[in-house]
């Protein structure tokens, strides 16, 4: 097989542009999640309102951020509040995705960004904690977790539990007081599309990503994942999406 | 109200809403001159175990001029609310933070902090409290409206509950359950702003972070300002007085005051400076040279801008954000 012509990062960000809706409103974190947007706001999606966390609702991506509190998370935006003002809409519904990463993830989508090892203090390694990942993960309608693929970050059980997916499962959310009809709805990584079974709440695999085999991404998974019958290939991305990617989105390539 | 569950996490800062009151009711309402050093500032307001907060964070908007002034001073055993970037690595990599309320302290794109990595898995950081960003935002709303907790319906379900001081409660008019954060009041607050007059009313462009919340949380506020402007103009734009006077201790005129973070429409971030204690902070003495570098060496802020140098600060202006 020959070499694909992107890397792993763009594979990453052409996944998750795809699944940007227009004239719907995001949690857009650092990295990926903003080129994603940028990238996504020059195709499907020009109305696609970006939300960053300390205010800055509506920006026109065209240069990209290097922090969530950047001038550039505002940029012709719509509005420039702050984050009490930001966490207050999703509380109120009306936030409809929200992208996250983290450190490790588990089959209901739960992920740990504070501590990895068995002890909270002193731990073996810290983390940076939270952030606003706890506040996106309980009150925005959906997530998309963006992440690399690899056993030590899909665990069976996180070391730590940052930011809720569906907790146990199903019923667990509701349970402990998080807003009805909420939880993480797709999992992007390097290596497949993944999305979550709706009776069990666990991950199911949806489509391997381009040159990977399942065996590939079931061996890389430090659990056992659900199968979408049948199971897609994502396809690769396009030449019109690196185009942009690599020409408008990051044309100083900070990122990619 | 039932409780149906308690986070582990220790009360670092008790809500103490009557004494924040009475603590408030003997702060001046006299329009003062409130000019002072950063030296000045920091040697009165700032004091060995207090609970200290800044605003923004590392990169945006944040009060660099006072938290270097803080590390040069050698204040120590800070208690901190613990949401920031550069900032707080200096204060951590400087060894002067006992407890934190952690929300996040990581480097954005440049990944996680060194910093905070060697001072907490050492133990030096003797507590940790988890929360979220908009949890903490939440606890100086909770304080700024006088109430000793906020009821929100983040961190549910999840270790980051377990793990901070917040408590799970059934709501008395729906039976379902919420999570109840404490006000967090501050002992002293540093926050920077595009301008303010002598007085201490201070306005800022673009977005507003926490700082409406937090400046109402502080019992001691020392602001920092791009600019010092005359009563008067404060006057002429009063919708966009986000902190009014009589919340603020000192008043510093700081130009560059964010540096190597950005301010709106002014200057932007200084990345190689920012790549720099990246860099330097991966090993303990390249952060330990850093802060000599750039704190110990030079007495203030003037002898910091200087060394930055105008040929630089006048490319971050170059390529500021501007209103299209």
């Amino acid at each position: 097989m020959s070499q694909p012509d992107y890397n792993p990062t763009e594979l990453l960000i052409c996944s998750a542009s795809r699944l940007m809706e227009d004239e719907t409103t995001a949690f857009i974190g650092t990295g990926i999640p903003m080129l994603a947007a940028s990238l996504a706001q020059r195709r499907q999606a020009p109305n696609l309102i970006p939300v960053f966390e300390f205010g800055g609702m509506g920006a026109i991506l065209d240069d990209l951020p290097m922090a969530v509190g950047e001038a550039r998370t505002f940029h012709r935006g719509l509005s420039a509040s702050g984050i009490c003002d930001t966490m207050e809409t999703a509380a109120r519904g009306f936030i409809d995705y929200g992208f996250l990463g983290g450190a490790q993830i588990d089959p209901f989508g739960n992920l740990n960004s504070t501590v990895i090892g068995p002890k909270h203090h002193p731990p073996k390694v810290r983390l940076p904690g939270s952030g606003g990942a706890n506040d996106v993960g309980s009150l925005c309608w959906h997530t998309i977790i963006i992440i690399r693929h690899s056993r030590r970050t899909f665990v069976p059980r996180c070391d730590f539990l940052t930011t809720p997916g569906y907790l146990t499962g199903p019923g667990a959310r509701e349970a402990a007081g998080l807003p009805p009809g909420t939880g993480p709805l797709y999992v992007v990584s390097t290596l497949a599309l993944m999305g979550f079974d709706d009776k069990t709440k666990r991950m199911k695999l949806l489509a391997t990503q381009p040159g990977v085999s399942v065996a590939q991404v079931v061996a890389e998974t430090g659990f056992e994942l659900l199968f979408a019958d049948p199971i897609q290939s994502n396809p690769a991305p396009s030449t019109e999406e690196l185009r942009i990617l690599r020409e408008e989105v990051d044309r100083q390539r900070l990122y990619i | 109200m039932n409780v149906i569950e308690s986070g582990m996490g220790e009360l670092i800062q008790t809500p103490d809403m009557n004494g924040f009151r009475e603590w408030n009711r003997q702060k001046t309402r006299k329009l003062v001159d409130k000019r002072m050093t950063d030296q000045e500032a920091v040697a009165r307001f700032v004091y060995d175990g207090c609970y200290i907060g800044t605003e923004l964070y590392g990169t945006v908007r944040c009060p660099m001029t006072l938290v270097r002034e803080v590390v040069r001073q050698g204040k120590k055993d800070l208690r901190v609310a613990g949401q920031g970037v550069t900032e707080l690595d200096l204060w951590l990599a400087a060894g002067i933070v006992k407890a934190l309320d952690l929300t996040y302290i990581g480097l954005e794109v440049y990944g996680t902090s060194n910093a905070l990595r060697r001072a907490v898995e050492s133990g030096q950081v003797e507590k940790v409290v988890e929360w979220s960003n908009g949890a903490i935002s939440w606890r100086f709303k909770a304080a700024s409206m006088g109430v000793p907790f906020i009821p929100v319906r983040s961190m549910l379900g999840t270790d980051t509950l377990r793990y901070s001081s917040a408590k799970v409660v059934e709501c008395p008019f729906t039976g379902e359950k919420l999570a109840l954060i404490p006000a967090l009041i501050l002992d002293v607050g540093l926050m920077h702003v595009h301008r303010a007059d002598m007085y201490g009313n201070c306005q800022v462009e673009g977005i507003t972070g926490f700082g409406v919340e937090f400046a109402r949380a502080c019992k001691r506020l020392i602001i920092s300002a791009e600019e010092i402007v005359p009563n008067d103009e404060i006057r002429r734009y009063p919708d966009r007085t986000i902190v009014p006077y009589y919340l603020v201790d000192a008043v510093v005129h700081a130009p560059y005051g964010s540096h190597p973070g950005e301010m709106a429409y002014v200057y932007c971030r200084d990345e190689p400076e920012i790549k720099a204690w990246v860099q330097a902070s991966e090993t303990a003495d390249g952060a330990q040279a850093y802060l000599k570098e750039w704190i110990h060496d030079l007495p203030d802020h003037e002898s910091y801008v200087r060394k930055v140098g105008e040929e630089r600060l006048g490319r971050l202006v170059e390529g500021r954000e501007r209103r299209e």
